[in-house]
């Protein structure tokens, strides 16, 4: 009796909430029918932002950070990079070759690899250029244009080092040259080294296999490194001593440093956190309750604990981390904030389980110059002015 | 320091791999050269890998204006595609303009690049000729070979970059501080 009211009251509100009041007579028509692929929301827009270029096929698009909630980007707005465009590809003739300093030259079809016992694991993504507009004088003006060529993934597929075993990789080989099937044969070098050890060949991405736009059918994963290296439509794998210097690890993705010196191999990403709420182009509504929340990650392993400021970082406090904590994958934190109508300037600062502590921007500037382009990981600060409005801070 | 550590790493996990050789699951196919040689040449920056074929920077000049100028600028200057001239001395300003004459190491990696990803609209269409020859052109307007000097695979390794020294290995952690956060 109580519960068939309270339902009815739930239907009035539902009612006004829909306009639909005054017209009890027509009653209420069903919704749209059963669908065999769903869409979100027609009230829900965000989307990936793109520059403007005259070669949309070599671009990249960033993930809308600030819409998202807890560590998991919806594969449709994980963040692009492509250098040839996305290759469209028959997986039932895709295969990877294993060749070089091996044994047994192997060849590989998808249901090969799909028979080699698998793992599922949640790990972000963060192209090696990501924040690059962070080193000149004018910062990106919102989260998703500053740091949103970062996303975060439940990445399935085989453990590297079990297919290589396959092909018995030799002791003389050092480094792996992976390469894509997109039009320019994406290659790069990888050095054999243990951050391989939680490396995978991907073809699952959110519970289904991988999108188009991040490698379908298979991409390499090596969690914490730079995007670029995580070749995308992979092929090929080629076993050799020494790195072959292709051009998108010497011209591209090298970073360079103000004696003209540029770093090479710069594979890390390094500790990192984003403050998405309140954040560039929000508006807060008025003085009152708010929660401050954001996203960390790291390359090195854990996120170990992320520290909040509202004045500029003349102090910190703890915010609390959502659990579980998952190695090289984004990290939800939280804290409860009561704005008092005044100007505050806010920004995060993440320290992971090797005890490095995410850099402000001008040590960053002050040890590399403005011209390293990439692997920029410096704390990005919010003003929260009077008005409600949000802006970014260059200071 | 972080150049030895990367060392020692780079041996051990190449050591669990062949304490473990034999293959377990036997899933996959052997492959023939034949087979291997259908999914393209592959480059070292020794040379090793660089097919047959050469070409000179006189027969490059009309390569790169039918395939390569549209994007790339007549002399190289840059347009739609990137500078590829140029740049000289501009590395350690405020304004570095990184092109193969300026940046690029190693002309192997010219070489293995315009081969398999240019021209971008077209990859992979160049002809081994062409591609030594084009390749010639660029390095010969950056002044780096002689308009006449023919590249080959045995001529192009040993072609040296004028920034061959110019790149330093990473390291990284350089900037924060390492130990406890609050101390």
């Amino acid at each position: 009796m109580k519960r068939t009211n309270r339902r009815r009251v739930l239907q009035l509100g539902a009612g006004l909430g829909s306009g639909l009041l005054g017209k009890a007579e027509e009653g209420r028509a069903p919704g749209r029918p059963l669908s065999g692929y769903g869409e979100r929301s027609k009230y829900v827009k965000p989307v990936r932002t793109m520059r403007q270029t005259k070669t949309p096929q070599a671009g990249s698009s960033a993930t809308p950070l600030a819409d998202m909630y807890g560590i998991i980007t919806p594969s449709a707005l994980h963040y692009e990079r492509h250098h040839a465009g996305v290759p469209d590809i028959d997986p039932e003739r895709h295969t990877l070759l294993i060749h070089g300093l091996v044994e047994r030259p192997l060849l590989l079809t998808m249901e090969d690899i799909r028979r080699l016992p698998s793992v599922s694991r949640i790990h972000f993504l963060e192209c090696g250029g990501n924040s690059g507009g962070e080193w000149q004088e004018k910062t990106g003006p919102d989260a998703q244009r500053s740091y949103g060529l970062a996303s975060c993934s439940e990445w399935t597929g085989v453990p590297l080092r079990l297919a290589l075993r396959e092909a018995g990789v030799k002791p003389e080989a050092k480094w792996m040259i992976a390469e894509g099937a997109d039009a320019c044969r994406m290659q790069r070098s990888v050095p054999l080294t243990q951050d391989l050890d939680d490396a995978l060949l991907a073809y699952g991405q959110n519970g289904e296999p991988l999108r188009p736009e991040q490698g379908f059918p298979l991409r390499l994963l090596t969690p914490g490194w730079e995007g670029n290296v995580q070749v995308k439509w992979l092929r090929r794998l080629f076993f050799t001593a020494a790195p072959h210097y292709t051009r998108d690890e010497t011209s591209r993705y090298s970073d360079l440093m103000p004696d003209g010196k540029a770093r090479i191999f710069t594979l890390m990403q390094e500790a990192k956190s984003l403050v998405t709420f309140p954040s560039g182009g929000r508006r807060l509504a008025g003085a009152g309750w708010y929660e401050i929340t954001g996203l960390a990650w790291t390359g090195r392993g854990r996120i170990t604990r992320v520290e909040v400021t509202l004045d500029g970082g003349n102090s910190w406090q703890d915010a609390r981390l959502d659990e579980p904590v998952l190695r090289k994958a984004f990290t939800r934190f939280r804290l409860p904030w009561r704005w008092d109508g005044k100007d505050a300037v806010i920004a995060s600062r993440a320290t992971d389980e090797s005890g490095y502590v995410q850099p402000m921007r001008e040590q960053l500037i002050a040890v590399r110059g403005r011209n390293s382009g990439s692997h920029f990981n410096g704390v990005k600060m919010w003003r929260v002015q009077a008005d409600g409005s949000v802006t970014n801070e260059d200071a | 320091m972080k150049t030895l550590r990367t060392a020692v790493a780079l041996g051990l996990w190449t050591a669990g791999l062949v304490a473990a050789q034999a293959p377990k699951y036997g899933v996959g196919r052997a492959v023939s050269a034949a087979e291997i040689g259908n999914y393209g040449i592959m480059v070292g920056a020794d040379g090793k890998g660089l097919p047959e074929g050469s070409g000179t920077a006189v027969e490059g000049k009309a390569v790169y204006a039918a395939k390569c100028g549209n994007c790339h600028g007549a002399k190289g200057e840059g347009g739609i595609g990137t500078a590829l001239v140029g740049g000289k001395g501009t590395l350690a300003t405020a304004k570095p303009l990184k092109t193969v004459g300026s940046y690029w190491p190693y002309a192997t990696t010219v070489w293995d690049y315009v081969h398999r990803a240019m021209p971008f609209d077209r990859a992979g269409t160049l002809k081994y000729d062409e591609v030594y020859s084009v390749v010639a052109y660029v390095l010969f307007l950056n002044g780096i070979v002689e308009e006449k000097q023919v590249m080959n695979a045995s001529t192009l390794p040993k072609v040296r970059m004028p920034n061959r020294d110019g790149f330093v290995p990473d390291p990284r952690p350089d900037v924060g501080r390492m130990g406890k956060a609050r101390e």
